[in-house]
């Protein structure tokens, strides 16, 4: 079998767009990813605008954490193309125009463009706040130490957390230690964040101050955001755009006022009543 | 000179294996023992009654501390002094069952942790006197699952039996050094004493691992 | 009394630097063979169990005899001080027991590090070296000590390699002295002593490395 026969069915490097809109940063084409036989995306599209703040809800099994997951190359996909910043990221182009799978070194680079806030947290149990925050700029990307911590401080204080830097993960509550994940994904400055159910490990009095944090970084930055969250309330208030998951397909989306207010499908609107019933 | 000189090796093998006889019976007799003992140990050691529960406490850490080979040589070098004559293959069994007793006793103690509190609580309800509690509700318990620790330990204490060579017991370690000096190969001997440590032990270690299997299954 | 103490604490020095260098071989095994079991290099996995069961397998003394007399001897040629075999033979030997530790420890350490070492943008090797192995070498302390102290009494073997360790000294001073009771019994003494100070020494190691990682105080 030949090298242009072997790629003849793989996909192709999409040309750039010709029409003056703006590139998407995020673009999920044709994206499948299963479990045996439990398909969790199925045949995922979705484009993200730079700047743009996507909320994603849904029911649960629905696929909204493997979204993220596999954007953050988490998850490896089954089929389809990622691309973040016009990149394919879990694929390459060969000379001649086709994409291959990924190498490591291929994902690393372009994985560097996304940042990920996790629903447990995941902090680094044996270094103290600050240090947590340092880590990954000191070790990848090879900041000076003091440029670093410089940097590390700035950012515990935008969480409110100037007065924690020496805590370490279990001498600070849950919301803290929240605070610090989103400070510690902001050092590798992201050009898109993902939070995945970032409150839902949290006590009900805890999400307010996480929320706050989210809230102060979608306005003081042209940050990307896609969140998979269960605070419709906050959805609605902060998103750009809510997509309603089922079955790994977006089943609906659109602004907050459409989605909440008016939604079309019955099944979005079943999720949705279920929802205000549980409150 | 070749390699392995397997003509050698075949005919030291008989002498080896019949040393080996004494190892497999040092390790069954000492391990009759050390189970035994073990759970006597482990049940002082949880008793409500300090001048019990401290020194067989004490006793068990002290020994676990220490080298099997000094406790060997204090059973076989000062005893004498004291009128009890041991020999070496009694105080070898003596001192490697003692040894792994008191670890055994640890493996009895977790177990007898994990039997619940209600089940104390219904014996003492039902007027049970402490051996008859022991004997039909709580040891029953407390043993399946420490079944595969217990057999850990006898592995353990079969390839700990080479040690009791230094107190002049013919087992096969020492035998295949005899047939080293008497013939200047040790190649042979030692690798062949290798080799009847690990497939014994593997295959115990098989063994093993099948009745934690069992067990999982019986859960 | 007064003459037996300074030659037994030349013998226990002894004892104690074999087990200070040991333990270092020992945990590079450990780690190494740890990493090798879980390597997704099929080769490498394999080479890690060979060198894990066999160690484990074949009884410690069976490993320093062959080191001692078969090693010098043709085809090997390779003659090693005793010293030398006494710090080979206990670091593989406990090493191979440290790899089994290591691998659980570092199985436990939670899965959503490694997500996050990832969502960082970390490479395999610093994600091991910054965040796997600190917490995984904490997590092996509690029965590291265990291993430790195994190796401290394991060292009273390298006597029978002609080694003046402690054990060799009170086997020395017996011979000379007939005070036989004194002689153990303070041998014992200063090996029990020896294992608790290692015991100490690694609850501050823990202290040290589980800084901050308990709820309340600061470190």
């Amino acid at each position: 079998m030949s090298m242009q026969q072997r790629f003849d069915d793989s996909p192709m490097v999409r040309p750039s767009r010709r029409d003056g809109s703006a590139e998407p940063l995020v673009r999920f084409d044709q994206v499948t990813k299963r479990y045996g036989s439990l398909t969790v995306l199925d045949q995922l599209n979705l484009e993200v605008s730079p700047g743009e703040k996507v909320a994603i809800i849904g029911p649960s099994g629905s696929g909204k954490s493997t979204l993220l997951r596999a954007l953050m190359t988490l998850e490896t996909i089954d089929d389809g193309v990622i691309e973040v910043d016009g990149e394919p990221l879990t694929h390459m182009p060969t000379a001649g125009g086709h994409l291959i799978p990924a190498n490591a070194r291929h994902q690393r680079r372009i994985r560097g463009r996304i940042g990920m806030v996790f629903q447990s947290f995941n902090l680094f149990p044996h270094m103290n706040a600050l240090q947590n925050v340092i880590e990954a700029p000191v070790q990848v990307l090879g900041m000076s130490k003091a440029e670093a911590s410089q940097r590390g401080e700035e950012l515990l204080a935008m969480v409110g957390l100037e007065d924690k830097l020496g805590h370490y993960p279990a001498q600070l509550s849950g919301g803290q230690q929240q605070r610090v994940a989103i400070a510690r994904a902001l050092a590798m400055r992201p050009k898109v964040m993902l939070f995945d159910e970032v409150t839902s490990a949290l006590d009900p009095e805890l999400c307010g101050e996480v929320l706050n944090v989210i809230r102060q970084l979608g306005e003081a930055h042209n940050l990307t955001m896609l969140m998979v969250t269960h605070q419709m309330g906050f959805a609605r208030e902060f998103a750009d755009r809510v997509c309603f998951f089922y079955k790994g397909r977006i089943h609906e989306q659109g602004t907050p006022e459409e989605l909440f207010g008016n939604p079309r499908e019955e099944r979005t609107q079943a999720f949705l009543s279920a929802v205000n019933e549980a409150h | 000179m070749n390699f392995f000189d397997w003509q050698f090796a075949w005919d030291i093998l008989p002498q080896l294996l019949e040393a080996s006889l004494k190892t497999i019976g040092i390790t069954l007799g000492g391990f009759a023992i050390a189970v035994v003992l073990g759970l006597i140990l482990a049940v002082g050691r949880r008793s409500r009654l300090p001048w019990l529960s401290w020194p067989v406490t004490g006793l068990i850490e002290f020994i676990r501390s220490t080298p099997l080979l000094i406790q060997a040589y204090f059973l076989f070098y000062v005893f004498p002094n004291y009128g009890l004559n041991l020999s070496a293959l009694q105080a070898g069994i003596i001192a490697i069952a003692i040894h792994y007793a008191c670890y055994t006793a640890e493996v009895y103690r977790a177990g007898l942790d994990a039997v619940p509190r209600g089940q104390w609580e219904a014996v003492t309800a039902l007027n049970m006197k402490p051996l008859t509690a022991y004997r039909d509700v709580i040891l029953p318990q407390a043993l399946r699952p420490i079944l595969p620790a217990l057999g850990n330990y006898l592995v353990a204490m079969l390839k700990d039996t080479p040690v009791l060579s230094a107190i002049t017991v013919v087992e096969i370690m020492q035998q295949a050094k005899n047939i080293g000096s008497e013939s200047f190969r040790y190649l042979e001997p030692i690798t062949l004493v290798g080799l009847f440590f690990l497939l014994l032990s593997l295959a115990l270690a098989w063994f093993v691992r099948r009745l934690e299997d069992r067990m999982e299954v019986a859960r | 009394m007064g003459e037996l103490l300074p030659l037994m604490l030349q013998g226990a020095w002894v004892t104690l630097q074999i087990t200070f260098w040991a333990s270092l071989l020992a945990i590079a095994c450990a780690v190494l063979g740890a990493l090798g079991r879980l390597s997704p290099f099929a080769p490498l996995r394999w080479f890690s169990i060979t060198y894990i069961e066999v160690f484990r397998g074949t009884s410690l003394l069976v490993q320093l005899f062959w080191l001692y007399f078969v090693l010098p001897m043709p085809p090997f040629h390779v003659e090693l001080s005793a010293f030398s075999v006494a710090v080979l033979g206990l670091g593989l030997h406990i090493g191979a027991y440290g790899a089994e530790v290591m691998r659980g420890a570092i199985r436990s350490v939670a899965p959503g590090q490694y997500e996050a070492s990832l969502a960082l943008n970390m490479t395999p090797l610093t994600r091991f070296r910054r965040i796997i192995l600190p917490q995984a070498l904490l997590a092996a302390i509690p029965p590291g000590t265990n291993l430790l102290i195994e190796l401290l009494k394991n060292t009273s073997l390298v006597s029978l390699i002609t080694l003046s360790d402690l054990a060799f000294r009170a086997r020395q001073l017996d011979q000379a002295t007939f005070m036989t009771l004194e002689i153990f019994g303070l041998t014992l003494v200063l090996y029990f002593l020896m294992a608790q100070a290692i015991n100490l020494a690694m609850r501050l190691v823990e202290r040290r490395l589980g800084r901050g990682r308990i709820k309340g105080g600061l470190a």
